[in-house]
């Protein structure tokens, strides 16, 4: 259970308060407009910007200050996810033991989780010999074997094409549900949203809302969303 | 810029071998150790008398014998320039030498009984022959050539024979002094910050002449076997340059102190002069000079300002001499 | 919190010790002399000399810096990685030996007017300011050349892909690419350049053909030598303390940082470009590759005949040369690291480490031997001495070259790292060595090559007994040992070549990309 009790964001001019509670084991889709702070919401949660005020609690325990690789929680971010000079194994081995000292059985979990991805045999690849779509596989793969239980996607597969981003997502919903995990997913797509997620926060004018039901809030926009949706 | 670089951890392993014996330590200029200067020659022959360790410490001399004042560890200090004495003596460090400087075969009247002078020369201009076929006969010739005539000197603010320069000049033109600069520079193609430096661009042909001294040559017709480097001698005369050595009244060993003193004068100091620092011992006695050295022309006059002189002239003379190339 | 004070302690300490290096010395030095004293007309007027030489000749070396690198960035040929090492070689060399390969080519007897004399042409001369310049230009074009082509690698192959896929032309790759590439490279580069000429002495007083030409530092070593004015050398030490500071404000004030993001270490692309461009690519590389290999050339050649003749205690001084400059690379790049990772977000930590290029060899040694005089003798300091001083004098540049870099490491890889909890010695080995292995191959070559060259900072801390190389030339030119000072500084330039080489390759041996 993620809380976010009376969180506020303050990034120059820009402000962005949130004050409520995403049920343990929840698919959410945060959408908006462009611009109104749906990364910067996953970059505090995240630990990556200290919050000007307020608390976020994990299971009822607070982690506002904790650092970021300290936190109960993986992150995908939209590009540089994987270090180019490590090879897929290495990049992977960073989720098991950052100071990748890795044991038979760590390899053997690598293994099994490129296996998992569609990607077995490719551990000694650099990812700039990988595909977009492969690359993102491989990120996926290292959130698997942290297996947190908080995922943040900040739109990371945004950059592959349709059936291939629709893959990517049935692969997170399947993961997580298999994991149990919490998963937060920046999306444009409404369409992803009512597919994969139940919930949805929605961010707008400076206000990150409760999560709600997708599909009454994407029948029913107010204004704001209304406007972005063009509907 | 002479600095010197030594690493005293490195090699002190080896210098712990004569621990049983008094250790007399000498400041000396960086190249007189060198194992091209007279440095290691000194230290054997005075060893071999002493029953002592004669340490040489590189470095410049002055600067920190007087940043160290009364608590330096200085016994005795060779390689002065007679630029400093001046200085030197201020500082009321120094003892006197106790030597007899009436056996000094130097051009010039040594009185002095602080400073000890060890050997001498002269500063001169030195050209190839086969290279300058109408060197200047004098001075007022030099100032005469046509300026296509190149000559490289040494900068007075850096350097000992830099400084000789400026009071040869002003022994020649005294008053006039400006004016001499005002028709030399021009042909000076360019100011170091060393001789060494200067005397490169020399051998190297870059020049015609270079700011050395009378005794240059002896090194190419002894070392070499070449005649063709050849000193300028001016009938406006030369200017006396020397080295003096001196004792600090700090010191703890005063008699073995004094000891080195009297070894300066000896023949075994003052016989390998010649050969080891290139330039005439203070005293010259049969045989100290070899063939081709005390065959090399000599000036017919010595100028040469005394420590007060030469304080008082010093400002004056850079100031003229800045202005000359200022122009 | 904790972990953030915990990431300063390092940086803070080596920027105290760097400046504690430069600063205390100086203030030994002024409390001694019992205060400042005024300065002299002359003095003023060196001052002003030391700047616009300095202004000119770095802004020439950036000038001059970017057609070169920009050639040898975007052609590959065979011998190019070699080319691209050779032609660094003037900025390490040791300055007497660099003046003397110079005037080999540019002096009156030198191959250029030989070259002018065939042709009917009058002689030029390189003695004067535009001497001091042209050779301030020698020395510095290498390091602006590398500091602009490190930009130039810097910016992602995917970038260069995407321009030449929206079918950007030269000029467009210019204004996208390479413009802001530039404006972040070149204030560090000028101000490296600009700082370097500032202190000059043997350069400025060599080739200036005479005291027209006379900088700060030669001043401060005519008030230490020729008055023994303390306060006056204290006084004119600040000067130059003064002008770097606001050197280093004013160029951070200049600096944009890049923003090309991350690429994925994709392979550079071929560049194709037409006849012109070629032709453009070929003068710059070949002009450069002549002007900086000329002199190096001449140098080698005179000194190979007499090389036989060295004598055998030379031998022992390459080896003394070659200990030193070892140590005190480890040493410098023990500093350098922690500054420059630190750098970015605290402008203290790379104004410390900017500090000892102003920083008087003299000042420091007087005031360095004044402190240490109370205590022990100062000779059983003169390696400890020796080494943090050289450390010191090389880190600014090491220092300089890491810097952008860092903000480009850090701007793509520090969430990740962050995120995955990567920190501390792992952090160090997985992202921060891989990453920055070039760089620091490179600042570690230059400063095992200063090291070499360099004739031994701390002359009141000499022993009188350990010789180095360049001392063992000095002292040959000293007793009129002409040809073999030619032999030792053939050697000299060979070794300290072959020493920045290697460590060269081997940061890009580990450079995983």
């Amino acid at each position: 259970m993620l809380t976010l009790d009376k969180l506020h964001i303050q990034q120059g001019d820009f402000t962005l308060r949130a004050d409520f509670t995403v049920p343990h084991g929840a698919l959410c889709a945060v959408i908006g407009p462009s611009g109104a702070g749906k990364s910067t919401l996953l970059a505090a949660v995240a630990g990556f910007l200290p919050p000007a005020g307020g608390r976020i609690l994990w299971q009822g325990q607070d982690i506002t200050h904790a650092a970021p690789g300290a936190r109960p929680l993986s992150i995908l971010f939209q590009d540089q996810n994987l270090f180019p000079h490590l090879s897929v194994t290495q990049n992977l081995g960073l989720g098991l033991n950052p100071k990748l000292r890795l044991s038979t059985s760590d390899h053997a979990k690598i293994a099994a989780a490129l296996t998992r991805v569609g990607l077995a045999d490719l551990g000694a690849r650099k990812p700039a010999e990988l595909s977009g779509g492969q690359q993102s596989r491989v990120a996926l793969a290292r959130a698997l074997l942290r297996a947190r239980p908080l995922l943040l996607l900040d739109e990371p597969f945004a950059a592959l094409g349709p059936a291939l981003k629709s893959d990517m997502l049935a692969l997170v919903a399947e993961i997580a549900a298999e994991q149990g995990t919490t998963v937060l997913m920046v999306s444009h797509d409404p369409a992803d949203a009512r597919t994969l997620c139940s919930q949805t926060i929605l961010v707008a004018e400076g206000t990150a809302h409760p999560p709600q039901d997708t599909a009454a809030l994407l029948d029913h926009p107010p204004a704001a969303l209304a406007a972005y949706l063009g509907a | 810029m002479r600095k010197t670089l030594m690493l005293a951890g490195l090699l002190a392993a080896t210098s712990a071998v004569a621990d049983e014996k008094p250790v007399l330590t000498v400041y000396a200029p960086d190249y007189f150790t060198s194992e091209w200067g007279p440095g290691p020659a000194i230290e054997k022959g005075f060893e071999a008398i002493c029953a002592c360790d004669l340490k040489f410490v590189a470095g410049d001399v002055l600067p920190r014998i007087l940043l160290e004042g009364e608590r330096t560890e200085a016994d005795a200090v060779i390689g002065l320039n007679t630029d400093v004495t001046a200085r030197a003596r201020a500082t009321g460090l120094f003892a006197p030498h106790n030597e007899d400087t009436s056996i000094l075969t130097l051009p010039i009247a040594w009185t002095d009984d602080t400073f000890l002078p060890f050997n001498w020369g002269e500063t001169a201009f030195v050209y190839d022959k086969t290279k300058l076929a109408n060197p200047p006969q004098s001075f007022q010739d030099l100032l005469d050539a046509p300026d296509s005539l190149k000559i490289a000197i040494q900068d007075p603010r850096s350097s000992i024979s830099g400084l000789a320069l400026l009071l040869w000049v002003k022994g020649v033109y005294g008053d006039k002094a400006s004016e001499a600069w005002a028709k030399l520079a021009p042909k000076v193609l360019t100011v170091t910050p060393g001789w060494s430096e200067s005397y490169g661009l020399f051998t190297d042909g870059e020049v015609d002449m270079v700011l050395s001294y009378t005794t240059s040559p002896a090194y190419h017709l002894i070392a070499e076997n070449d005649d063709t480097k050849v000193a300028a001698i001016f009938p406006e005369g030369h200017y006396f340059m020397t080295e003096v050595a001196a004792q600090l009244r700090t010191t703890d060993q005063p008699e073995l102190t004094q000891k080195f003193m009297d070894f300066i004068l000896s023949d075994a100091f003052q016989g390998m002069i010649a050969t080891a620092n290139w330039s005439y011992p203070a005293v010259i006695k049969p045989g100290f000079l070899p063939e081709q050295f005390a065959a090399l022309p000599r000036p017919a006059k010595t100028i040469f300002f005394d420590e007060a002189q030469a304080e008082a002239l010093r400002q004056p003379a850079l100031d003229e001499w800045l202005a000359a190339f200022g122009k | 919190m904790a972990g953030r004070v915990r990431q300063i302690i390092l940086p803070a300490l080596a920027a105290a010790l760097v400046a504690g290096l430069v600063l205390v010395p100086l203030g030994a030095v002024v409390i001694r002399a019992g205060g400042f004293s005024a300065l002299r007309g002359t003095d003023l007027s060196a001052l002003w000399f030391t700047l616009w030489q300095a202004a000119l000749s770095a802004a020439l070396s950036c000038l001059l810096a970017v057609p070169v690198a920009r050639a040898l960035n975007r052609r590959r040929f065979a011998g190019r990685s070699v080319l691209i090492s050779l032609m660094g070689a003037p900025f390490i060399l040791p300055t007497i030996v660099a003046v003397m390969g110079l005037i080999a080519v540019f002096g009156r007897r030198g191959a250029v007017n030989a070259g002018f004399a065939a042709l009917g042409l009058p002689n030029v001369t390189i003695y004067g300011a535009h001497g001091v310049i042209l050779a301030h230009v020698f020395f510095n074009l290498p390091l602006a050349t590398r500091m602009i082509l490190h930009g130039w690698q810097a910016i992602p192959a995917e970038r260069f892909r995407l321009a030449a896929s929206l079918g950007f032309g030269p000029g467009t790759v210019q204004r996208h690419l390479e413009k802001p590439m530039l404006r972040a490279v070149l204030p560090g580069a000028f101000l490296a350049i600009f700082l370097v000429c500032l202190t000059s002495f043997a350069v400025a007083l060599t080739l200036g053909g005479g005291p027209r030409a006379t900088t700060v530092e030669l001043a401060i070593y005519q008030a230490f030598r020729f008055d023994f004015d303390l306060g006056r050398a204290a006084s004119l030490a600040l000067v130059q303390v003064g002008i770097c500071l606001a050197a280093l404000a004013l160029a951070a004030r200049l600096t944009a940082p890049p923003a090309f993001g991350a690429g994925l270490d994709r392979a550079p692309m071929r560049f194709g470009g037409g006849r012109a461009l070629a032709l453009q690519d070929l003068l710059a590389i070949a002009g450069a590759a002549l002007f900086l290999l000329g002199p190096i050339s001449a140098i080698v050649l005179r000194g190979l005949p007499a090389l036989p003749d060295l004598a055998p205690g030379i031998w022992a001084a390459c080896g003394t040369s070659l200990g030193l400059a070892a140590t005190s690379t480890l040493l410098t790049l023990a500093l350098a690291l922690p500054l420059a990772l630190a750098a970015p977000r605290h402008p203290w930590a790379e104004g410390a480490a900017m500090l000892p290029m102003v920083a008087s060899s003299l000042v420091l040694g007087t005031g360095l031997f004044l402190m240490a005089r109370p205590f022990v003798n100062p000779t059983s300091l003169a390696l400890p001495v020796t080494l943090l001083a050289n450390a010191a004098l090389s880190l600014p540049f090491v220092v300089r070259l890491l810097i952008p870099e860092v903000r480009v490491l850090q701007a793509d890889y520090d969430r990740l790292a962050a995120s995955l909890n990567l920190r501390g010695l792992a952090r160090l080995r997985l992202l921060t060595l891989p990453r920055l292995a070039r760089p620091l191959g490179f600042g570690a070559g230059l400063a095992a090559a200063f090291s070499m060259g360099d004739l031994g900072v701390i002359t009141l801390f000499s022993d009188g007994e350990t010789k180095t190389l360049p001392l063992a030339l000095f002292q040959l030119m000293g007793a009129y040992r002409m040809d073999q000072a030619a032999a030792a500084a053939c050697l000299l330039t060979t070794l300290t070549f072959a020493l920045f080489w290697a460590c060269d390759r081997i940061g890009h041996h580990a450079d995983p990309r």
